[in-house]
């Protein structure tokens, strides 16, 4: 299994060179991608809902398969037998080319996510700038969508996904652009190779600024999704459903996967740049290739690479579902103010740091490693501190049975 | 405090024949004053130092066509006055007669009589001169006629279906862009249909950007006539509808309702039943403020804090729902008592969810308390100030969350709530946090009366003994002729309610819910007229919201809490 490019070719029995060659090439690379959206979508919904469920002292869809699992896939069928409704006053054209954009957007990301060393679409060597342009081509479709539908709710929440989108894109591609500078390249693959061995050479515990690089990056991916805290473009209580409020059936199952989509990619990125891609951290379990040896040993290799990434990456989706479940909805003028007057600066002085430590530090042999185990440790000592900080609030918030401010009688 | 004489001589003295007549019944001092004089007489009573009624608790009219003692006008508009400083309420009639049916309006000096005004010029017909806006407010704006009064028959249907426009509110938009008036405001209409109106409220407002410029309110989409409807029916037969006034805490609405009847007969309610109105009274409360502090927590965009209300809300109403069998419309209380005694376990029951329910709101503010988004969004939102909160007719959690710690179970204490230790709940922000905290302080001196009324509870009986509230028993129905007789005249011509008027406040959750009733000595209500605390809350909201984000009047729109059933009646 040279890649999927050479398996397609010696599929097809030819070089797609030709037009239809190339037109079947696409084809055959679609398919996949759209099976794998899908059943991402499908995971993911569910997960979002069991998750939510149980947050909520629920249990969520439990009648459609065991615990719910093909609730998702019912709804979507009842979704297809939907009327496909376009209001009177609506631009029909925009309006129906929308939710194909959005979910065009989402779709094409996903020709460069690797899911192992060898299982990518096209491994282009400007992978990350590639996600970055593709992904901000959603808010034209949402701006699309909203201005389309001639509703003053989805009209707000296109002018919302646009203010959005200019206020978290920047500090979202200056993160980016930090792990740029210690990876060296801006393939996405290089960017993985360059965490391989054990888990502390994962890009989170390489300086002690990742962290902090991390955490901006998620909250701008967050943004980027349009999830809580920043679903502002759909509000539910102050916009009806904001953008797409219009929609129905088919068209709105599309801009609801696409979201669902997204919320896989920027998940995907992170685990890419900053948890070691497919690498499990565990160097003989990653290079498995060399003691199975053959074809057999590649294939193992590439399909547990391909498993790593993925259950890393929907860890990550249940911390989106995690913090949309906790958290109050920010407001506008607060989503702005925190992007461009924190995440903003914030990132500058880290992409400065992160050079500096990069030119300084980079000549150390073994540096990395000695570095990476110290973050590590930190790591997980600042998470236990914080988990015991917690509970003590905790404690304090349950036993406090006494008023603060009582003032009694006229 | 000045006595009511006291007050009443002080009016006499500045007014002399003005004031044409007084008294004192069931001890709330009443003037009546001439028409020409009434604005005069109530700006002095505002203004003048000792007396200061700066709250307008409450007006409204009643028609005298079909009273049995003819009046001397045909009309009799109430005010119900109270003074923020000592607690002293005041009733001021005055008569107007059907040919000059105007009167001079005081929306300028009490800011809650602009709406009140307008209820009373929708239900009864009275024009009040200088009114700035005098529409109809709870019927529809093509409605013809005046549904309270006396010659208007409730089978009088009308089909109506042109929706109000609420373009002359709201005001000039200029037409051509290139007018020097032109605006490029955006006309929005939130509600009725919008998934933050809650209940079924509209307003239509006037949009820069997301900033709200100019909100006009329409209301009355969930009018049900109550008060008409009160009129058709016997005493009794009001109890459930007052459950549906507001439906998130019927069980309070049910005891200010026989609260007042009984106070128009003299009774005072056996101390079991006292005790059991406060339990089941408080216990309503909490949930009241679970649905508010949920709801706006949900238009907050944080879901989950819904869940762990509604959970103890739940627990709750399982717990009512074994006690009369109903979740939202309770119909528990009755007059002269309650409808029965607590059931077998009811006491087990609620002690567990006394136990767990800390548990429940600690989780709840372990989420928001300390939560920098939720602070954001809520502290310093919507301000009012004190003396707006009291020109508004403000009252319950949402005026103590500006300092005011007015509370009637502890200004007016009434059932056993003198005799229990708790506190009145304030906060000084006056802002949409503080009548969120207000709450769930309420929440918790809620817990500490329960569990002291359960405690002190003594045995007896829920209901009095008096014949002429109570139907005798069973078998002195059977085996005597008093009985017999008592039995038939209850239930043939309903309980006769001594002739006369009283207005009675309860402090339900959203504020002062007082019934002011007159009654004319036979079977059926003459007039009985709610004050809602909703109503006066909300018709702040437009101001409020004035000059916010469309974002931030949602949850503004939650922390007031606003139930159609009990804004609409």
């Amino acid at each position: 299994m040279e890649s999927y490019f050479t398996f397609v070719s010696s599929v097809l029995g030819f070089e797609p060179t030709s037009l239809l060659g190339f037109v079947g090439a696409i084809a055959v690379w679609a398919v996949p991608i759209t099976a794998f959206v899908s059943v991402v979508g499908l995971v993911s919904i569910w997960l979002e809902r069991k998750i939510s469920a149980h947050i909520q002292c629920r249990v969520g869809p439990m009648e459609v398969g065991p615990h719910g699992a093909l609730q998702t896939l019912a709804d979507g069928i009842k979704l297809l037998g939907k009327e496909d409704l376009v209001p009177a006053q609506a631009d029909r054209i925009l309006f129906g080319l929308a939710p194909m954009l959005v979910f065009a957007s989402t779709f094409v990301g996903f020709a460069v996510i690797p899911f192992s060393q060898k299982a990518v679409i096209a491994d282009l060597n400007l992978g990350i700038f590639f996600l970055a342009a593709v992904g901000s081509l959603e808010a034209i479709g949402v701006v699309m969508a909203g201005w389309s539908s001639n509703n003053k709710w989805s009209l707000f929440g296109a002018i919302r996904a646009a203010t959005q989108v200019v206020s978290y894109e920047i500090p979202l591609g200056l993160s980016l652009l930090a792990v740029v500078v210690v990876a060296g390249s801006m393939s996405l693959n290089d960017i993985t190779q360059a965490q391989s061995g054990w888990v502390w050479n994962w890009f989170l515990f390489r300086n002690p600024f990742m962290w902090a690089v991390f955490l901006i990056y998620f909250i701008a991916s967050l943004a980027e999704c349009k999830r809580a805290p920043f679903d502002l473009p759909e509000a539910e209580s102050e916009l009806v459903s904001g953008f797409h409020t219009e929609y129905s059936g088919m068209r709105f199952a599309i801009f609801f996967l696409a979201e669902y989509g997204a919320m896989y990619i920027v998940s995907a990125i992170a685990v890419v740049l900053f948890f070691g891609g497919w690498y499990t951290g565990i160097p003989f379990l990653d290079h498995i290739s060399g003691s199975i040896g053959g074809t057999t040993g590649v294939v193992v290799e590439n399909l547990i690479g391909a498993g790593t990434i993925i259950v890393k990456s929907f860890l990550l989706i249940c911390v989106q579902m995690w913090i949309r479940w906790t958290l109050p909805r920010i407001r506008l003028d607060q989503m702005m103010d925190l992007c461009l007057k924190y995440l903003l600066p914030f990132s500058l002085v880290l992409l400065v740091a992160v050079s500096l430590w990069q030119a300084f530090q980079g000549p150390i042999d073994g540096g990395n490693s000695v570095m990476g185990m110290i973050m590590l440790a930190a790591t997980v000592a600042s998470l236990i501190w914080m988990r015991r900080l917690a509970g003590r609030v905790s404690k304090a918030s349950a036993l406090r049975r006494e008023l603060p401010v009582v003032k009694t009688g006229l | 405090m000045a006595t009511s004489d006291a007050i009443i001589d002080q009016v006499k003295g500045q007014f002399g024949e003005a004031v044409l007549e007084s008294s004192t019944p069931l001890g709330f001092p009443t003037v009546c004053v001439a028409k020409d004089r009434a604005r005069d007489i109530l700006t002095y009573l505002r203004d003048e130092p000792g007396l200061e009624f700066d709250v307008l608790t409450d007006a409204t009219a009643a028609d005298g066509l079909k009273y049995p003692e003819p009046w001397d006008t045909r009309f009799q508009v109430v005010y119900h006055l109270r003074s923020s400083r000592d607690g002293k309420r005041l009733r001021v009639k005055v008569g107007v007669p059907e040919r000059d049916c105007t009167l001079a309006s005081v929306h300028d000096l009490w800011k809650s009589a602009n709406w009140a005004e307008r209820e009373i010029f929708d239900m009864f017909g009275v024009r009040f001169e200088g009114h700035p806006n005098l529409k109809r407010i709870l019927c529809h704006h093509k409605f013809k006629g005046h549904a309270l009064r006396k010659d208007y028959f409730i089978h009088d249907g009308q089909w109506l279906d042109e929706p109000e426009t609420l373009l002359d509110e709201i005001g000039d938009w200029g037409e051509n862009p290139a007018d020097e008036g032109f605006s490029e405001l955006v006309p929005v209409n939130l509600g009725p249909a919008h998934p933050a109106m809650h209940g079924t409220l509209r307003v239509f407002a006037k949009m820069e950007g997301e900033t709200i410029v100019k909100a006009v309110p329409e209301i009355g989409y969930l009018h049900r006539g109550f008060e008409k409807h009160s009129e058709t029916g016997n005493w009794t037969m009001v109890i459930p509808y007052t459950d549906r006034l507001n439906y998130c805490s019927a069980m309070l609405n049910n005891i200010g309702y026989v609260r007042t009847v009984e106070k128009m007969f003299g009774i005072e309610p056996t101390e079991r039943c006292q005790y059991i109105r406060v339990i089941v009274g408080e216990l309503s409360r909490i949930i009241d403020h679970c649905v508010c502090l949920g709801a706006m927590l949900v238009d907050l965009g944080a879901l989950t804090n819904f869940w762990y209300l509604f959970n103890i809300r739940e627990r709750i109403y399982h717990l009512l729902e074994g006690l009369c069998g109903a979740r939202l419309t309770s119909s528990y209380a009755r007059i002269g008592g309650m409808a029965h005694d607590l059931q077998d376990g009811f006491e087990t029951e609620l002690r567990e969810i006394l136990r767990d329910m800390p548990r429940n709101v600690s989780d709840v503010l372990g989420l928001i308390a300390k939560n920098r988004i939720f602070l954001d969004r809520t502290v310093g939102i919507g301000v009012i100030s004190r003396e707006d909160a009291l020109s508004w007719g403000w009252t319950g959690p949402c005026l103590r969350a500006t300092g005011i710690p007015y509370d009637l179970r502890k200004v007016e204490p009434y059932d056993v709530y003198a005799d229990l230790d708790w506190d009145v709940a304030t906060r000084d922000g006056g802002d949409v946090h503080d009548r969120a905290m207000v709450r769930f302080d309420e929440m918790i001196q809620s817990m500490r009366i329960i569990e002291q009324a359960l405690d002190r509870m003594p045995e007896g009986p829920v209901m009095v003994e008096d014949k002429r509230v109570v139907l005798p028993e069973k078998d002195k129905v059977y085996s005597s002729i008093e009985g017999l007789m008592n039995h038939f005249v209850l239930i043939y011509d309903g309980i006769k309610v001594p002739a006369g008027e009283a207005y009675v406040p309860t402090e339900a959750a959203n504020g002062e819910l007082g019934f002011y009733i007159i009654s004319d000595g036979s079977g059926r209500p003459y007039r009985i007229h709610c004050r809602a605390p909703s109503f006066y809350l909300y018709c702040a909201y437009p101001s409020l919201a004035e000059g916010n984000m469309v974002a931030d009047a949602v949850p503004l729109l939650g922390s007031l809490n606003i139930i159609a059933g009990e804004l609409d009646r």
